[in-house]
């Protein structure tokens, strides 16, 4: 019997074995997979456990969380929620989180790699885990003015500081309160976020940095700039100035945003097509340079970059290959190419600031609950797109279409901004997308900007850059200045 | 060391050992002198460091889950620890020589369990007599009361060999009581629960004891037939066609667990303990193998008619498919139970501070789970090592034992406690189809502590016996 015993035993002790390897393999291997699953509640119970760091602008709190005494130990609250809805993004119970909520989620609920030896003394100490706070570059002045003067238009404002990257306004319409997704109650949540998923303008869109639209004459500094630096040409080269220019292989024809030919004379200068904002003298411009120049140009003011701002923002386009007709139209800012607002904006940054590009960036400075600093900004030159020769022709094209072109309603009294409308068709019969860039003082600039309406601002085909984009990028700067 | 008919001896160092011949009894005339009790005041020893672990695990939970301390450690944890005193007091006096550590680990094993079970019943804001701990401390007592009971009565294991027949009458009554009208009761799709008044008892529990005790005292007296003779086949010696009886009975009864009571984890437990002690009697592999091969045919069949049996492999093999994580009876505890061990991860989330009562049952099929989330791996692994170490000390008795019948029903015992730990922490890790069992000691309900409790006074018994034979003197 003592045979079968030892056997017996030898069984038993496998059984055991078998369960140390699968709670080993399910508690030591699998864990994080298992904390990863979308299903597993217990993660996201976790993070309302921890007191999530603040996300602050100037100072002060635009999302903060503060103990509760329901079985979450904390509640996510938004001061300003819909100011800022297009920064902080929205922080939920099962539908996930956005903008920097997201991006920086790391940092917030405190499981950074650099915050490791903080948390683990916690964990001993039993202390409640507590997360990062982060001090954003936005300017809350500038961003107040830009929300208030895009008012209930669908679109979007960003500013940027040319100097260093800051971005220190970012405006997404329309908004929403992020509050009514930070409830604890997840059917409530997940009712609020289907309402809002169906709601007309894509509310939970950070269009600053998401959304896509033809840039229309706003890629004239693109095209200027490779005409002037890629393509060599002084800035007072001619061309053919006609009223309807057909596009090459194509029955389709081109004409100016007013109809005639740009201004008086056979012939027009790059100046006065830029200043006037004719197309016509562009696409000719495209055609003669060539794909390369412009498409290096557009390469060098970032298109086709992929940049975190931290958060991932959306890869503006400008497209390869093209034939004449093509390339006409992409000259001027139709066609194919696409662009976010943050890249219009970093047009303005980079001609405003000398001809080099600063890599955008919405964070100054993390800092730890113990308030040391674990990540602050620094500026980094992201390119060159211009020699400081050709930002300041630029900058005098652009001051010019402020002062006497075709951005007029962009003028403040005793400054002198720098600016480029654009008018972007989107298709047969659809709304006009409607932009201005520029920035502002002309010879010392403080503050670059990009102002997109969308949807034609309600005015379907009748609206104009100039009519209704320029005065919103007026009062932002208007802002910017009395800093 | 021996073979399976030969002279019966221990191995060599173990206390007790001897050969099998008649033990003399102690002559009335002797004075019987004074020892020391060494074995027991080890065990008193290791109670009073088991009752301080099990209030601090008390107070633990109320700190991790509350915030603050209250009374309840007093009802939770002392009411455990006079119990479990009173038995060693007992012990002190009608089994001096019993196997000091079974009753502090069946002890400690029971408090974490109390602990946990009172950390759900703060997570679902159960008070008084609401609350499963408080009713768990009640039937800790009648369970413990029982073995207490147990070992005062039965004076000598052997006695329970006359009773075979009884002990196989008693199990089959047992077993029938829940297919009642009146007094059965179906919970979750199981029909395994009498319930009378205010309390449900599952007998399944208890037959196990007394199939253990048929077992052992029907094998002892019909292992030569059932092992001498045979056909050899692939070389292994195959009973008798007549001598399948038996086997075929266990696998009938089995089945019909299977399907009438809908409950697959007892059907495996019983028929798992009935191979091994065939096999220890007899020492024949080929009853393993028949049975093993038996009982896979019928599950085979019964996946295949039985949807609940179904559904179990299904969950088993692809539980975190959306669709079977959705559906009702799919596999959404399984795979919560699994979210709530990673949760744990290596060290847990410490008692109180995990969120176990996510997963449906969490005190009571699931408590592995939440042991799992709360003290993590490390918790785990010894708990598990406290259950090896309780098996091992059952075996121990088997290994030095001198009657066939005490060594059977020794590894009998400690078998099924191996195996339903095997059988419902296998279901909750998923190395094999959840069936639903009880974690032994740990789990809320009052049938399984009873029946664990009697286990416990059966092993004491029987070691005592074991250490009691004195050595043949050649």
């Amino acid at each position: 019997m003592t045979r079968e015993l030892k056997r017996v035993s030898i069984v038993v002790f496998l059984m055991f074995v078998a369960l140390f390897a699968s709670t080993t393999t399910i508690q030591f291997f699998q864990a994080d997979n298992l904390a990863s699953d979308a299903r597993n509640a217990r993660t996201i119970y976790a993070s309302y456990d921890t007191e999530r760091g603040a996300i602050l602008v100037g100072g002060q709190p635009i999302a903060e969380s503060v103990p509760t005494n329901d079985e979450f130990k904390y509640q996510r609250v938004y001061p300003q929620g819909q100011l800022y809805s297009a920064v902080t993004g929205y922080y939920t119970l099962g539908q996930g989180s956005s903008q920097i909520e997201q991006s920086l989620n790391d940092y917030l609920s405190g499981t950074s790699d650099s915050q490791f030896l903080e948390y683990l003394n916690r964990l001993v100490t039993g202390q409640n885990p507590q997360g990062a706070s982060v001090e954003l570059s936005i300017d809350p002045v500038i961003q107040q003015a830009a929300y208030d003067a895009l008012g209930s238009y669908q679109g979007a404002v960003v500013a940027i500081e040319p100097s260093t990257g800051r971005i220190l306004a970012m405006v997404s319409k329309p908004d929403f309160d992020p509050n009514t997704l930070a409830v604890h109650d997840t059917q409530t949540v997940l009712d609020t976020y289907d309402s809002l998923l169906a709601a007309p303008g894509d509310p939970l869109i950070n269009k600053t940095i998401n959304d896509l639209n033809p840039p229309g004459s706003t890629f004239k500094i693109v095209t200027t700039s490779a005409a002037l630096q890629n393509a060599n040409l002084p800035i007072d080269h001619t061309e053919p100035n006609l009223a309807r220019l057909p596009l090459p292989g194509s029955d389709s024809t081109v004409s100016n945003a007013g109809g005639g030919t740009c201004g008086g004379g056979d012939q027009v200068t790059i100046a006065t097509a830029f200043i006037l904002s004719c197309n016509i003298p562009m696409a000719e411009l495209g055609v003669e340079m060539g794909e390369q120049p412009l498409a290096d140009m557009a390469k060098a003011f970032g298109f086709g970059s992929e940049l975190t701002v931290p958060m991932d923002v959306s890869t503006s386009v400008y497209p390869r290959g093209l034939d004449d007709a093509q390339l006409a139209l992409s000259a001027f800012g139709q066609g194919s190419d696409v662009a976010t607002p943050l890249q219009i904006a970093m047009l303005s940054a980079a001609v405003a600031n000398g001809g080099k590009l600063m890599t955008p960036n919405l964070v100054d400075a993390i800092q730890a609950p113990d308030l040391s600093v674990l990540e602050s900004f620094e500026a980094k030159e992201l390119s060159t797109p211009l020699t400081s020769t050709t930002a300041s022709q630029l900058s005098d094209l652009m001051v010019q279409a402020v002062d006497n072109g075709a951005a007029t309603n962009a003028r403040i009294d005793g400054v002198s901004v720098a600016g480029k409308t654009g008018t972007a068709e989107n298709g047969e019969g659809d709304p006009y997308t409607l932009w201005f860039t520029g920035f502002a003082p002309a010879d010392n600039p403080r503050v670059a900007v990009a102002v997109v309406v969308e949807d034609g601002g309600g005015l379907g085909q009748s609206g104009s850059g100039n009519e209704l984009a320029a005065p919103i990028a007026k009062r932002v700067l208007e802002a910017g200045l009395s800093k | 060391m021996t073979n399976a008919t030969g002279p019966l001896t221990a191995p060599n160092g173990l206390p007790g050992a001897g050969t099998a011949a008649p033990a003399p009894t102690p002559g009335r005339g002797i004075r019987r002198i004074r020892v020391p009790q060494k074995l027991r005041n080890l065990e008193l020893f290791l109670l009073l460091f088991v009752c301080a672990v099990n209030a601090f695990a008390v107070v633990l939970v109320q700190f991790g889950a509350l915030g603050y301390a209250d009374m309840t450690v007093f009802t939770l944890g002392v009411g455990l620890a006079v119990l479990v005193l009173g038995m060693h007091i007992a012990l002190r006096f009608v089994a001096t020589n019993a196997d000091p550590f079974i009753l502090p680990i069946a002890a400690l094993l029971n408090g974490i369990g109390i602990a946990v079970i009172y950390r759900i019943d703060i997570a679902e804001k159960l008070t008084g007599w609401e609350s499963t701990a408080v009713r768990q401390v009640v039937w800790s007592g009648v369970a413990i009361a029982l073995a207490i009971g147990v070992i005062l009565v039965i004076r000598n294991h052997r006695v329970l060999q006359r009773y075979t027949y009884i002990a196989m009458f008693v199990a089959a009554v047992l077993l029938l009581l829940p297919m009642l009208p009146v007094i059965g009761q179906e919970i979750n799709g199981a029909r395994v629960w009498i319930h009378v008044g205010a309390f449900s008892f599952q007998p399944g529990e208890v037959a196990k004891i007394a199939l253990a005790v048929f077992f052992a005292g029907y094998l002892v007296s019909r292992r030569d037939s059932l092992s001498m003779v045979g056909t050899k086949f692939l070389g292994m010696r195959f009973p008798r066609a007549r001598d399948l009886g038996p086997i075929l009975v266990l696998w009938a009864l089995s089945m019909s667990v299977i399907i009438f009571q809908r409950d697959l984890g007892t059907a495996l437990l019983y028929f798992g303990l009935f191979v091994v002690m065939i096999y220890v009697a007899t020492g024949r592999a080929s009853w393993v193998v028949l049975g093993v091969g038996l009982f896979l045919a019928g599950g085979v069949i019964a996946g295949q008619v039985l949807t609940y049996v179904n559904d179990r492999f299904t969950n088993w093999l692809d539980a975190f498919n959306p669709a079977i994580y959705d559906e009702v009876g799919g596999s959404y505890q399984l795979v919560q139970g699994l979210f709530g061990l990673a949760n744990g991860g290596l060290i847990g989330t410490g008692l109180g501070q995990g969120r176990p009562d996510i997963t449906p049952l969490a005190q009571s099929d699931y408590i592995i789970a939440s042991v799992g989330e709360e003290l993590g791996l490390a918790g785990l692994f010894a708990i598990f090592a406290l259950y090896l170490l309780f098996i091992s000390r059952g075996f121990r008795i088997s290994f030095a034992g001198q009657d066939d019948f005490g060594r059977l029903l020794g590894v009998g015992l400690s078998f099924t406690v191996a195996l339903q730990c095997f059988i419902v922490i296998g279901g909750v890790t998923r190395v094999i189809p959840l069936t639903g069992l009880t974690t032994p000691f740990m789990a809320a309900g009052g049938s399984s502590l009873v029946a664990n409790w009697i286990i416990v006074g059966l092993l004491l018994r029987l070691s005592d016996t074991v250490r009691n034979q004195p050595r043949l003197v050649i």
